[in-house]
């Protein structure tokens, strides 16, 4: 079983969603239900080979990859199907596989119109292998594969399934995301021609980059093409424009799915290859990534205040998160990244209930118009409640597990990595402090609007029927890991920190104050890390090179 | 006596009867369709199509059995050669007449156009595809060239009593005829500087400089020039969209996808066996070519509403991304990466464009249109051929695990592995455009999927065996190059150079 799982595990979690989709194509379409219990069955094995891989993974060896696989997949490329699992991927892989079959027990009796849900299942395996195989790509190649894999099931979700303005926003967020990841493709072969590397596995890249070295120019430019694909897909401002036509057009799922993985594929993007592979153009990248993020915090938050339409609020709330978690990343620090991968996990599971919930008003009330809902507490008083949950989650209220996404994200640009400007990232803090300020604002204002009150006449003598079972059943787990990760957010920051640690260039995190300056020196670390002796050891190579 | 007369008169070249039998083949079957004609008359038209089938599968033998036994053969004092590169892209030509002549069966019969004359042109027009492969002889590349098109020029007038057809005919055959004229003068001159037809020789004498800069200039732009109308390169393009729209269907997936490999084929040949080593000529000419084929292509595309039209200015467009790998072709080292690279291209553009027209065309036979706005709504009543369709749109759009994405991949391989201006700026070109491609390809997607049928008619389409073998062919062709794109790699990893020198 051991052995199994180790050759075979991380496959089988990429592709058993593909031998559901392969089955599906074979059953007439009028059978519904057969459709449902597939798809189901599907992802619920999944997430069987998810529980086998946790229980399996070595929590102690966290920094390495695990389950690893590593074959030659294109001999004329060097391309490799190589996978592998560590604790910054372990998750969001876990976090995927819960969200799916949540989201196909949550459509079970409700597929949006033109139901049809042989291929509105089929469309969601295969997002969930797409975004299952970019977590646990270990190569550049595979890893595109993957990525792009994501967009043709969701174009389709929300070209199809979605609301009024359905075919605007789909294009708009597939030509978006293409546009980032074909200029992503271009810094990936660069990156690869210009190391010299064997070939395109992560760990092959960092090493050539490391050894060869990259001229500053060019490592500049690549991690702007990078920084251009993933910041597209989490989105940050100011790319972030497609999301939210993309949310309130998508259906409910899809837009769940959208939240709690989709976004996180591009900050998992930077901390899984831009940060590790080129350290030296994230240093000088960082302060203006901050700056984004610390935009998109404030502008994000600002539109949210803006918004009538519920599902559009949390969508730009999305935007105001991801900044907390860029903002995270942008550090560069253990703390930091620890603090965006938490974010990652937290927002995910926080922003995919409200869309739940959202989907769930909208089915009842035929509307998401904030001014005309009301009273959710005295229609529905168990929904109530749950949005209620969900917001105080979504403000950060601790305790819940959101806190601990956004507070360790603020508190680590008090101390950013080696090499960047501490008081542009102390003023950074002081602003984001205010963000959470306004999120409060925002979100309290929305719940004070949908749940308190009474009812608009138009609605004051509708039948709201609360929560049902369905919903009960795609709710309740993740209510209960926000409330676990909030009380105990060690579940997180224990299977993450090694592997963050062990992602990170040494010279980003050296201590200057503990460590003597013999030691520093014998790192030869770059002058772009502003360890003070830096130039010098440069020079001392010069001297002892000739 | 007879035989030893006619040996006095003419002595025979020495012939590897091997290494011409897949020509032998094809001829012959084309011969016994027009006997066919012949001796049955009109009951022929029942198995026409079927023979025609059976004779291009039947060449794909011999091509079998040269590439097994490995050695290159060359014929006529270096005129003729056969060596992988002929071989790949004979057997490219053979899967995409074969493809084309299931497209037609029905098409044509039901048409009620003449059958026998039809396939014997189409076959006649395969011959001469399957000897450009071969051809590293001016002369030899010129009378393949003339083989392919003259009965091109016919097919794409055969829906008589159409004036559109007709106007295509002559369209085609007049710009063809101007092309050939500019380019035999391209070749006189190269045959003036060089003094021999043969590539070989033509290199030794070009890469010398010893020949004036400005002649050799001349001489290789307009040869380009002339096969860039083949290809349809912008700005020689402007005779596609017309023809593709007048032309029978099944004859638009023929031209656009067989007689395209068919020009680059020749560019290849004709650039690397015999000017390669003049990069400083073409590698400019060529990174105009291509990326005004891609721009323009790709802008003019967004405005059309008939999609045959839409898809003669995307295949101007991918005609740019074809060509662009040759526009770093001279540099050290990358010469046999963008061989391979085109041909890798050409292998799978073959399957997913004939598969988009396979699907236009199935599609076609219920709404009896072209028009954008006829292809609404069929994801409700053709599930499978919409699904088929998003395949191959999304596959030309380069969006993996489709076989698009690694055609893709490999020429922004090749135009990065450059490392300079020029390499990377056409990537860049490369990476806005496959964007804006994106947008017409998803738009056709989604209106299938996503918009109501017109008049609401929701009847299923009829189709027939031949076109669902035509789509089933060029479905797992598209998936199976896309998810294990070494399939088609290690058949694509072809050299030119050894020859040229």
């Amino acid at each position: 079983m051991e052995n199994l799982l180790d050759s075979w595990g991380l496959t089988a979690a990429t592709f058993v969603p593909m031998l559901g989709v392969a089955l599906m194509m074979f059953v007439p379409k009028e059978k519904e239900d057969l459709h449902k219990k597939i798809a189901l069955v599907t992802s619920l094995v999944v997430a069987v080979i998810g529980v086998l891989l946790l229980v399996q993974f070595d929590l102690d060896a966290t920094g390495q990859l695990q389950f690893a696989v590593d074959h030659m997949w294109i001999d004329v490329i060097n391309s490799h199907y190589a996978m592998g699992l560590d604790g910054m991927s372990l998750p969001l892989v876990l976090l995927t596989m819960l969200v799916v079959p949540l989201c196909i027990v949550y459509s079970w009796d409700h597929f949006p119109a033109p139901a049809n849900p042989k291929a509105f299942l089929m469309l969601i395996l295969i997002l969930e292998t797409g975004m299952i195989g970019t977590f646990m790509a270990q190569d550049l190649v595979l890893f595109f594969v993957f990525f792009e894999v994501v967009l043709l099931p969701m174009f389709f979700m929300i070209a199809v399934w979605g609301g009024e303005d359905r075919r605007y926003a789909s294009l708009k967020f597939f030509l978006y995301t293409l546009f980032g990841s074909a200029l992503m493709l271009v810094s990936f072969l660069s990156l690869y021609f210009l190391s010299g590397a064997e070939s395109f596995v992560l760990t092959d890249l960092a090493q050539a980059v490391a050894e060869n070295g990259i001229s500053r120019t060019a490592g500049l430019w690549i991690f702007g093409g990078m920084l251009l694909g993933f910041g597209i897909k989490v989105p940050m401002f100011p790319f972030h424009t497609w999301l939210p036509d993309a949310h309130t057009q998508a259906p409910t799922v899809g837009s769940v799915i959208l939240a709690a993985v989709l976004l996180k594929l591009g900050t998992y993007g930077f901390i899984r290859i831009a940060i590790p592979v080129l350290p030296e153009a994230a240093v000088e990248w960082a302060p203006w990534i901050g700056l984004l993020a610390v935009v998109g915090i404030i502008y994000g938050a600002l539109g949210c205040l803006a918004q009538t339409d519920m599902k559009r609020l949390i969508a730009f709330s999305s935007v105001a998160h991801m900044g907390f978690v860029m903002l995270g990343i942008s550090t560069l620090t253990d703390f930091g990244i620890n603090a965006a991968i938490m974010g990652m996990v937290a927002h995910g599971l926080i922003t995919g209930m409200l869309f739940f919930i959202a989907g769930s008003i909208k089915e009842r009330y035929h509307t998401l118009d904030i001014a005309r809902l009301g009273g959710l507490l005295l229609k529905a008083p168990r929904m109530g409640w749950i949005l209620g949950l969900s917001v105080m989650a979504s403000l950060g209220l601790p305790g819940l597990a959101g806190f601990w996404g956004e507070f360790p994200a603020i508190l680590s640009t008090y101390n950013p990595a080696n090499g960047l400007p501490v008081e542009t990232f102390r003023t950074y803090m002081v602003i984001s402090a205010l963000g959470t300020v306004l999120a409060a604002g925002y979100l309290l204002w929305l719940l004070q609007r949908t749940a308190f009150g009474t009812p608009t006449e138009e609605f004051a003598d509708l039948d709201i029927p609360d929560v049902t079972r369905h919903e009960w059943i795609a709710w309740t787990p993740m209510i209960a890991l926000i409330l676990a990760i909030g009380i105990y957010p060690n579940l997180i920051f224990r299977v993450t920190d090694g592997a963050v640690d062990a992602s990170l260039n040494e010279c980003l995190q050296v201590n200057t104050q503990e460590m003597s300056a013999e030691d520093i020196e014998a790192l030869h670390c770059a002058p772009v890390y502003n360890l003070g002796s830096g130039a010098h050891v440069v020079d001392e190579h010069a001297v002892s090179g000739d | 006596m007879t035989a030893q007369l006619l040996a006095l008169a003419f002595e025979r070249p020495a012939i590897d009867w091997h290494a011409v039998a897949p020509e032998l083949v094809l001829l012959t079957a084309g011969c016994l369709i027009t006997l066919a004609d012949v001796i049955f008359l009109e009951k022929a038209r029942s198995f026409t199509a079927a023979l025609a089938g059976l004779g291009v599968l039947a060449t794909a033998i011999p091509l079998i059995t040269l590439a097994t036994s490995g050695a290159d053969r060359v014929l006529f004092g270096g005129a003729y050669v056969v060596d992988d590169f002929a071989l790949i892209t004979k057997a490219i030509f053979l899967m995409a007449g074969y493809v084309v002549i299931l497209l037609s069966t029905n098409y044509v019969a039901e048409g009620d156009y003449w059958e026998n004359e039809y396939y014997g042109l189409l076959l006649a027009s395969l011959m001469g595809m399957i000897m450009m492969a071969s051809s590293r002889d001016l002369i030899s590349i010129f009378v393949a060239l003339e083989l392919l098109s003259i009965p091109a020029y016919l097919m794409v007038a055969w829906r008589k009593g159409d004036a559109r057809s007709n106007e295509a005919g002559l369209k085609y055959y007049l710009m063809g005829v101007f092309a050939s004229a500019v380019m035999l003068y391209g070749m006189s001159l190269l045959f003036g500087l060089a003094g021999s037809t043969q590539l070989t020789d033509i290199a030794a004498a070009v890469a010398s400089g010893a020949t004036s800069t400005s002649a050799t200039t001349l001489a290789i732009v307009f040869i380009i020039a002339g096969f860039a109308f083949k290809v349809s390169a912008a700005p020689f393009h402007t005779w596609a969209p017309d023809v593709y729209e007048g032309a029978p269907t099944p004859v638009t997936a023929f031209l656009s996808v067989a007689s395209k490999a068919a020009g680059f084929v020749a560019i290849l040949q004709l650039l690397y066996v015999g000017f390669y080593g003049r990069a400083d000529v073409y590698e400019p000419l060529i990174w105009i070519l291509a990326a005004a084929s891609m721009t323009l292509g790709n802008l003019v595309a967004l405005r059309q509403t008939n999609i045959v039209r839409l898809m003669a200015y995307s295949g101007v467009a991918q005609t740019g991304f074809i060509i662009a790998p040759l526009a770093v072709a001279g540099h050290a080292g990358l010469g046999d990466q963008a061989l391979s690279t085109v041909v890798t291209y050409l292998a799978i553009y073959a399957a997913m464009n004939l598969g988009a027209f396979a699907v236009i065309i199935t599609l076609s036979r219920k709404t009896g249109s072209a028009e954008l706005s006829s292809f609404g709504g069929a994801f409700s009543y053709a599930p499978g051929l919409t699904v088929a369709m998003s395949f191959f749109l999304f596959s030309l759009a380069g969006i993996p695990p489709l076989g698009g994405w690694f055609a893709k991949f490999e020429v922004f391989r090749v135009l990065t592995s450059a490392g300079d201006f020029w390499g990377y700026s056409l990537a860049v070109i490369a990476a806005v455009n496959s964007v804006i491609a994106l947008y017409y390809y998803a738009g056709i997607a989604r209106r299938m999927w996503a918009d109501d049928a017109p008049e609401g008619d929701l009847a299923p389409v009829p189709t027939t065996p031949s076109l669902v073998i035509a789509l089933a062919i060029c479905a797992g062709v598209t998936l199976a190059f896309g998810v294990v794109p070494q399939i088609v790699a290690r058949f694509t990893d072809v050299s030119l150079l050894a020859l040229g020198g």
